[in-house]
């Protein structure tokens, strides 16, 4: 095939990504520069830096995205194994899989019921002597579910990456005498650490910037970016400013994907090198 | 393969059936293009009963759109692609629109039944002698209690809601100017001020009531309030009347020190085309037997003065949506404070979400 030809192919991908990609980013950066008199200015950037408030509620959505990271990595990363062990896998991991087809309003609307001074965690409460406690509003309800949201998307690459391995390596690591602890951290751990960078990067980013949560769940007493980028452009209609927290969001996206996948290429010399080849 | 290829043709084939099947619907409804009447309201505003009267009495067709904030409506009809002859905004946005010159003003000569509307609610700030607007409901922003956990007597005031006993327990509206207009009402300051110390003062007052406060919320306070979830919130009196109806434990409270009074009004914008249409509505709306039958429906305070006295006794008395005149001659109603002014409020408001005590 000629060259001109194959150019041709690329032409839909490449209009896609100008016009879904590119063009939209180059506009928020363009609206950044801009105050509520259209003029441009630097303004926005001076605000977000000087204010207390946004770099408070950036550190708190900071603070948020690495809790509920962390959180579904804890759960996700055994659940994982154990999945990968059993009988029917792919059954079990439709299951895990299938809340994810739920739109999240409903699920959201769905731990109101659960989480609610007469839901039925608070009857149960009740039940065993404790009494009714506010669960609803507090910053636990929000991470528990966020978690509870994110960990199919954290379970997946694990999943994947655990299967890949040949048993083989597993089997020869227990040969050579390796405690179930050792071949854990030094053989499983290092040949899965890709699927666990691709989760990290699943659920951090889009934790950074939820927002239909915090007010449902967390009755707006957790406040992260996404509340003030809305705010901003539909109440105050200051687009300028909304856009401005939006770049900074997207710098911080890419700050954690290059912090992550830095990391990975560090590790490739070690462990996975040679079976990647 | 083959499974995948038959099960792509059939998604394609359905699509194209259903594209084809509206086309067709939309062409029905062309065809009485003429004797049609675009309404822009807010969702579930209006008695559809009504809807299907005013169309057998006079034959034209209604197509009820809906928008959920004043901000959305005025963007569409900014954008102006859709026809819309009648909106329903509020207040402020009123004000808004009429300098960005998005109304068509009023033909006092076809509009009959103006004098059943209540001299309280005409020729307000936003539209001095009713040039543009035709008010269609009014409401307050006040306070609902449960009388399982409060007393009446001790929810009267605006500074009630400080009272150290109701830690944790309050909702609040998730609206920077009814909020913040509160605690400048409390201060004894005006909802419409535009004095940064003022309203900084009214955000610090905010704070210290920051302990009380359970949740701030937008509709599901509704859905919270009917489930005996918290003993008090602060909302308007239309979303007021919806929990009543459903939890007889829940009363609502205008403070008789102030508060806001909003108006929602029927306006032409500069989109409408269809104006026999248009003038034959407003004047079936402003009749009192329909506008009390709207008012029965969707629950808010008619300022059709003729249709309230048609309102059954209980309605008509409740004081709690029909405040008594002395305390509606004490209610504010907001101003266009301009964008500078408002992105201050918000700011502000922001700064108290992110307080913890």
């Amino acid at each position: 095939m000629s060259n001109t030809a194959k150019r041709l192919y690329y032409i839909p991908y490449m209009l896609w990504i100008i016009l879904f990609v590119i063009a939209p980013v180059a506009l928020i950066i363009y609206q950044s520069f801009f105050n509520l008199d259209h003029q441009f200015t630097l303004g926005n950037y001076a605000a977000y830096f000087t204010s207390g408030t946004y770099l408070r509620m950036t550190l708190n959505s900071f603070w948020y995205a690495l809790i509920i990271t962390v959180a579904t990595v804890l759960i996700s990363y055994p659940a994982a194994l154990f999945l990968n062990q059993l009988k029917h896998k792919d059954l079990w991991l439709l299951l895990i899989i299938l809340p994810t087809w739920i739109n999240l309003l409903l699920k959201a609307y769905a731990f109101i019921g659960i989480f609610g001074q007469n839901g039925s965690v608070n009857q149960f409460l009740g039940f065993i002597g404790i009494g009714p406690k506010q669960i609803l509003f507090t910053d636990f309800s929000f991470i528990f579910v966020a978690t509870y949201i994110e960990i199919p998307f954290m379970i997946l690459p694990i999943y994947n990456a655990i299967a890949e391995i040949d048993p083989a390596l597993l089997n020869a690591s227990r040969d050579l005498g390796a405690t179930n602890w050792q071949t854990l951290t030094r053989v499983l751990l290092p040949l899965t650490r890709k699927g666990v960078v691709a989760g990290v990067q699943a659920v951090f980013i889009p934790s950074l910037s939820l927002f239909m949560l915090t007010r449902l769940i967390g009755g707006n007493r957790v406040i992260t970016l996404g509340t003030a980028i809305e705010e901003h452009f539909l109440t105050t209609m200051n687009w300028g400013m909304g856009s401005t927290i939006g770049v900074i969001l997207i710098v911080m996206m890419f700050l954690s994907m290059a912090l992550t996948a830095e990391r990975r290429h560090k590790r490739k010399g070690i462990g996975t090198g040679a079976k990647e080849k | 393969m083959k499974k995948l290829m038959s099960f792509f043709i059939a998604i394609v084939a359905a699509c194209l059936l259903l594209t084809l099947g509206v086309n067709r619907l939309e062409h029905a409804q062309g065809d009485a293009n003429a004797k049609t009447l675009n309404l822009f309201n807010w969702g579930d505003y209006i008695d559809p009963a009504l809807l299907t009267k005013f169309s057998k009495e006079t034959g034209y067709k209604v197509n009820y759109e809906t928008f959920d904030s004043n901000e959305a409506m005025l963007t569409k009809i900014q954008q102006g692609g859709t026809s819309y002859d009648l909106a329903v905004p509020s207040d402020y946005t009123i004000e808004k629109m009429k300098k960005e010159h998005l109304l068509l003003p009023l033909d006092r000569s076809k509009i009959k039944g103006m004098n059943n509307i209540g001299k309280d609610f005409l020729n307000k700030s936003f539209d001095p002698g009713n040039r543009y607007s035709i008010p269609y409901f009014w409401g307050t922003l006040g306070i609902i209690y449960n009388d399982r956990y409060v007393q009446a007597d001790e929810m009267q005031h605006w500074s009630d809601l400080w009272n150290p006993k109701w830690r944790h327990s309050i909702m609040l509206v998730d609206s920077a100017r009814d909020i913040l207009g509160l605690a400048l009402v409390k201060n004894g300051d005006s909802m419409n001020t535009k004095s940064v110390a003022q309203v900084t003062r009214a955000k610090d007052s905010l704070d210290d009531l920051a302990p009380n406060v359970k949740a701030i919320v937008a509709d599901e306070i509704k859905m919270y309030m009917i489930q005996n979830e918290a003993p008090l919130a602060v909302t308007w009196s239309g979303e007021a009347s919806e929990m009543l109806a459903n939890n007889s434990h829940l009363h609502y409270v205008v403070p008789t020190e102030g508060s806001n009074l909003w108006f929602d009004n029927l306006v032409i914008p500069k989109t409408a085309k269809h104006f026999k249409a248009i003038y034959a509505f407003l004047n079936f709306m402003l009749e009192p037997k329909n506008a009390k039958q709207n008012a029965e429906y969707v629950g808010y305070a008619t300022p059709n003065d003729k249709a309230k006295a048609m309102l059954p006794k209980a309605i008509r008395n409740d004081k709690q949506f029909y405040p008594e005149p002395k305390t509606i001659g004490k209610l504010q109603v907001y101003d266009d404070l301009g964008l500078k002014t408002v992105g201050m409020y918000n700011d502000l408001f922001l700064e108290f979400k992110m307080h913890r005590s």
